[in-house]
């Protein structure tokens, strides 16, 4: 148990997807600019990251390890993870409308976002066990949703700033996620 | 012919040079730009699954129902994906090593997808290995650019191929250590974005 919660908290604060393992970017700077927008993507990542985490954590022990083919991981992965985003969308579609309505475009964009990828693959790098897997991909996806938040919280007091031309927009978005990094590696000394 | 050809070929090395003018595909620019060796392989990498992803898709056009041309595409970007991992790890194994899941992560790339969305499904096989190229050679020449910046900042050397530095500060040059940590890349990547801005017209 104790063993689970160190690995649930260095995977939010200290190996914390955006801002230490640079998984995610696109939509971290692509939905930022808005509060509302950063939520939506926040929560569409936790929803599909814990799902697709504990799949692909199956399909590669019983079916890829099973039958020796590990170099169909690549492949099967994100056939896994495009036909789970793809019948997530039915389903809130017709039983959660509500939900469905919050995440709108979010969720077709989940399919080429690399963090949820990137941690199906650390969970199979790493050899973690299911237990461990599906709490990594817990914790890296609320990681994710907190510097996001966090990010856009912020970005959008920057928008109020006078910044220079050049530096507008992206260009100032990355400097600024570049302190809030710096801000998280001071992290790295609690595990 | 010959003119669009080139045209083609040229705008991926300035006028939509990725990821300064096309904002995509960010998480290997970050990533792997500790130093110019890894922007180069990643670079390289890349631009092989593009100029082949583009060709491919480009041929099957109009093959591919376009209901479900999303998902054909992902299909085909994945298998030159592996195709590229299985032969860094045949023959540049620390590389591969280095660059770790970044490899199998290009899948994901978003400019891959953008550019066979937006240029190869709807172009000549000619043309798309054209633009795939010139895409990719720019990617890897953004990150070689980043890479050195970082490299040489971050640790006072430059290395471009093998492991072995072409270029190393002097005994009196103290490396400046965030450039090769996380912040720096974000930091790093933002000024030269800024850079651009300034001596290019948008």
């Amino acid at each position: 148990m104790g063993d689970l919660f160190v690995l649930a908290i260095s995977c939010i604060f200290i190996n914390n997807i955006l801002l230490a393992q640079f998984l995610g970017c696109c939509p971290f700077l692509g939905t930022s600019k808005k509060m509302e927008t950063a939520v939506g993507m926040a929560m569409a990542v936790v929803f599909v990251l814990v799902m697709a985490g504990t799949l692909t954590w199956m399909v590669d022990t019983y079916l890829l390890k099973a039958l020796d083919v590990e170099y169909l991981r690549t492949v099967s992965f994100i056939l896994v993870i495009a036909s789970l985003v793809q019948f997530v969308e039915m389903f809130l579609k017709k039983s959660i409308p509500g939900l469905y309505a919050g995440l709108g475009i979010f969720l077709p964009l989940i399919t080429t976002n690399c963090a949820v990828m990137g941690v199906c693959l650390i969970n199979i790098n790493e050899e973690y066990t299911f237990v461990q897997a599906v709490v990594s991909a817990t914790a890296y996806a609320i990681g994710f949703g907190l510097a996001l938040v966090l990010f856009a919280s912020i970005r959008e007091r920057v928008n109020l700033a006078r910044v220079p031309k050049p530096l507008q927009d992206t260009s100032i978005g990355l400097v600024t996620a570049g302190i809030i990094a710096l801000t998280f590696m001071s992290f790295k000394g609690m595990v | 012919m010959a003119q669009s050809l080139a045209k083609e070929f040229t705008k991926g090395l300035w006028a939509e040079i990725p990821p300064f003018r096309l904002v995509l595909g960010l998480c290997p620019v970050l990533a792997v730009t500790k130093s110019v060796e890894n922007g180069i392989g990643m670079g390289v990498a890349t631009t092989f699954v593009l100029v082949f992803s583009n060709l491919l898709i480009s041929l099957l056009r109009n093959v591919i129902p376009s209901k479900v041309r999303i998902a054909c595409f992902i299909v085909i970007i994945a298998t030159f994906v592996t195709i590229v991992e299985l032969m860094m790890q045949a023959y540049t194994y620390e590389l591969f090593l280095k660059l770790g899941i970044f490899i199998p992560l290009i899948v994901v790339n978003c400019i891959v997808l953008g550019r066979a969305e937006a240029f190869a499904s709807k172009n000549s096989p000619v043309m798309s290995i054209a633009d795939g190229l010139g895409i990719g050679m720019g990617f890897t020449l953004s990150l070689a650019s980043l890479g050195a910046v970082r490299e040489f900042l971050g640790n006072g050397t430059i290395t471009v191929w093998g492991g072995v530095p072409i270029f190393e500060m002097g005994g009196n040059f103290l490396p400046f250590k965030f450039m090769i940590e996380a912040p720096g890349a974000f930091v790093g990547l933002g000024l030269m974005l800024c850079l651009m801005n300034l001596i290019g017209k948008k």
